[in-house]
């Protein structure tokens, strides 16, 4: 089969697949995987960029209330105010509390516009930070969903001080003494999503992407042409699967064919699904080990060479440091 | 980020620069090469009178843009220069197409590896590391060297028990290095965790210009946040800003004097006396780690 055959035969079982039944469910996903491993045009990666993006998408609140069965939300930062666009409280799930923090998109423009489209301010990152710190002080893991386009450039956002807000946060999490688990829902946009994803383990949903910059921005400054964005995001390589080869993050959350929006139950299984199977490896781990194991992993984040001769091992050095501290 | 977008669209669209910015981002030093007066106040001034005063314009205190060398030469003691980290070599980590071609025109401008020069010092006798950034290496955009060698200077300082001073300029993070450039900044900012748990003290000196990634990590991080003059740090870039909000930005705004107003920076020192007070803080900061 040549590619487009492959497209339309998974365009005909996606159809089927509505009735939802397992055979049909397996053979699109090796079909998937089959077109993954080949060659894969730009259109097809920005399909996949344009159901990150879906409206229909599940959002955070939405995923917390599939997995929990009770949950509180937790309102402000007890020195501005609250941001509707990144969202946090304390949940049990499966008897387990747990804390939740995440960006928090509308289902429409009137919901959009009250959560700014999930673009979240100064305040946003230190009710996150708030929280943090509260379920550390009560040994509760933290768990974060990321979904944003990025902070928001606006006048406000910078005379608060977005940029030392999400600093605080990059720092303040490799600190945490707790299981730190995160997963990206949809958009992960650059400095507004790594400003709650540094955690011990991430994921990403299947169709969700990961970027220092959106496929639009580079395009229009690298191409000077905005159209390009399909292009420019398969030259960043901003989706799951690279992501995951970079060793960027730990895995990949499936969902259901058509995407997470065709079916939030099930999705929103597959996430709870990975909490559980997380938190069963990161809750033998004392507290002083889990923020050790999550400094060391960012502190390796990044690719370089080194000449010859010059081998120095600046993480044992660390470790050793760590062992007089 | 989008703010390194602002800035590169400004420096290669050929568009007016954004009301907000006094001086064009073009090379100024190049501009009082050729016109013999000052961007700033239009003010006679030529090279050697304007290396004298460190950069500084004499009239109007505009605090120009200097390379990392310039700023070793000012700033420490002759011949206490050591540099340190140059082992580490940029690659393309993700196969971004044409970026080899534009690290090597950044390196054949400015003769450095890449946006970020480590190296031991001496301030009046008083030993530190400076981490220094350059705006002329791609718009000083943060990517896995610039990100490693900044952490090796912060792990440094930790293990040699001394303070470190960075001088930020930058952009934002470098793109063309897609998720690993966004990474450097949980990156820096975990090795600033670790040397607060080591309470080895942190200098920042924000200098013109300051934006994206860079403002959103490490530059935020210091113990101590000293700004030059005049100069533009923020996260977003002005025009990024004017296009979301659709209107003009106030006079000012993002400035070094704005930020201090704001509460985000403990002191604006201007280049003249930024090797007096680095000392200074150096002497406060260390006595109880001499002490020991
Ligand atoms: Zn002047």
């Amino acid at each position: 089969m040549d590619q487009t055959e492959i497209q339309k035969k998974i365009q005909e079982l996606q159809s089927l697949a509505e009735k939802s039944s397992v055979d049909i469910q397996s053979d699109l996903k090796r079909l998937q995987e089959k077109l993954s491993e080949g060659r894969v045009t730009p259109q097809d990666l920005w399909k996949r960029v344009l159901l990150a993006r879906n409206s229909d998408r599940p959002t955070t609140l939405e995923v917390i209330s599939h997995i929990t069965e009770q949950f509180l939300e937790l309102h402000g930062d007890r020195v501005f105010g609250d941001d509707p666009a990144l969202v946090g409280g304390v949940g049990l799930m499966d008897g387990r509390p747990i804390t939740f923090i995440g960006h928090q998109k509308g289902r429409n423009m009137k919901e959009n516009i009250r959560r700014n489209y999930g673009w979240a301010h100064p305040e946003g990152y230190r009710k996150a930070l708030r929280l943090a710190h509260e379920a550390e002080k009560f040994g509760r893991p933290l768990v974060t969903f990321i979904d944003t386009a990025g902070a928001y450039p606006g006048l406000a956002a910078e005379e608060r001080g977005i940029g030392e807000a999400i600093a605080r946060n990059l720092k303040e999490f490799a600190l945490l003494k707790i299981p730190v688990i995160c997963f990206i829902l949809g958009e992960g946009g650059s400095g507004g999503a790594i400003g709650i994803a540094v955690g011990n383990e991430v994921f990403m949903l299947e169709n969700s992407y990961y970027s220092v910059i959106s496929p639009e921005g580079c395009a229009s400054i690298l191409m000077r042409d905005p159209s390009k964005a399909p292009e420019a995001a398969a030259q960043l390589k901003m989706q799951p699967q690279d992501l995951l080869s970079f060793g960027v993050i730990d895995g990949i959350i499936p969902e259901p064919p058509g995407g997470a929006h065709t079916d939030h139950a099930y999705t929103a299984a597959n996430i709870k699904q990975q909490i559980l199977e997380s938190l069963k490896r990161l809750e033998q781990k004392t507290g002083e080990q889990l923020a050790r194991e999550r400094m060391t992993k960012f502190l390796a984040m990044g690719r370089f060479v080194e000449e010859e001769g010059s081998k120095q091992n600046f993480f044992q050095r660390l470790f050793g440091l760590n062992k007089k501290n | 980020m989008a703010l390194f977008s602002n800035l590169l669209g400004r420096m290669f669209s050929g568009k007016k620069p954004a009301p907000t910015q006094v001086v064009p981002l073009k090379d100024e030093r190049t501009f009082v090469a050729q016109k013999h007066s000052c961007p700033a106040c239009h003010t006679h001034l030529d090279e050697g009178e304007l290396e004298r005063n460190l950069f500084v314009c004499p009239q109007c205190s505009h605090h120009f843009r200097i390379t990392p060398v310039e700023r070793i030469k000012f700033l420490s003691d002759p011949g206490t220069f050591q540099e340190f980290s140059s082992e580490v070599q940029t690659t393309n980590p993700i196969g971004f197409p044409g970026y080899e071609a534009k690290l090597n025109e950044a390196k054949a401008a400015t003769g450095l590896a890449d946006a970020i020069l480590n190296g031991f010092v001496q301030i009046d006798g008083r030993k530190a590391i400076f981490s220094i950034m350059t705006f002329k290496f791609m718009g000083g955009s943060m990517g896995s060297v610039a990100g490693e060698k900044l952490t090796r200077a912060l792990l440094t300082g930790i293990e040699k028990r001394l303070p470190v001073i960075l001088f930020t300029t930058s952009g934002g993070m470098r793109m063309q290095e897609g998720i690993f450039s966004l990474m450097q900044m949980a990156k820096t900012s975990a090795a600033i965790a670790q040397m607060e748990l080591s309470q080895i003290p942190l200098f920042v000196v924000l200098t013109d210009p300051t934006y994206g990634g860079v403002t959103a990590s490490f530059a935020m991080l210091g113990d101590v946040i000293i700004a030059e003059p005049g100069a533009s740090i923020g996260f977003a870039g002005p025009r990024v800003i004017e296009s979301t909000i659709r209107q003009k930005l106030p006079e000012g705004f993002q400035k070094s004097e704005f930020l201090l107003q704001k509460g985000f920076i403990d002191a604006i020192v201007s280049r003249a006396e930024l090797k007096k007070t680095l000392g200074f803080l150096i002497d406060t900061h260390m006595a109880r780690l001499k002490v020991r």
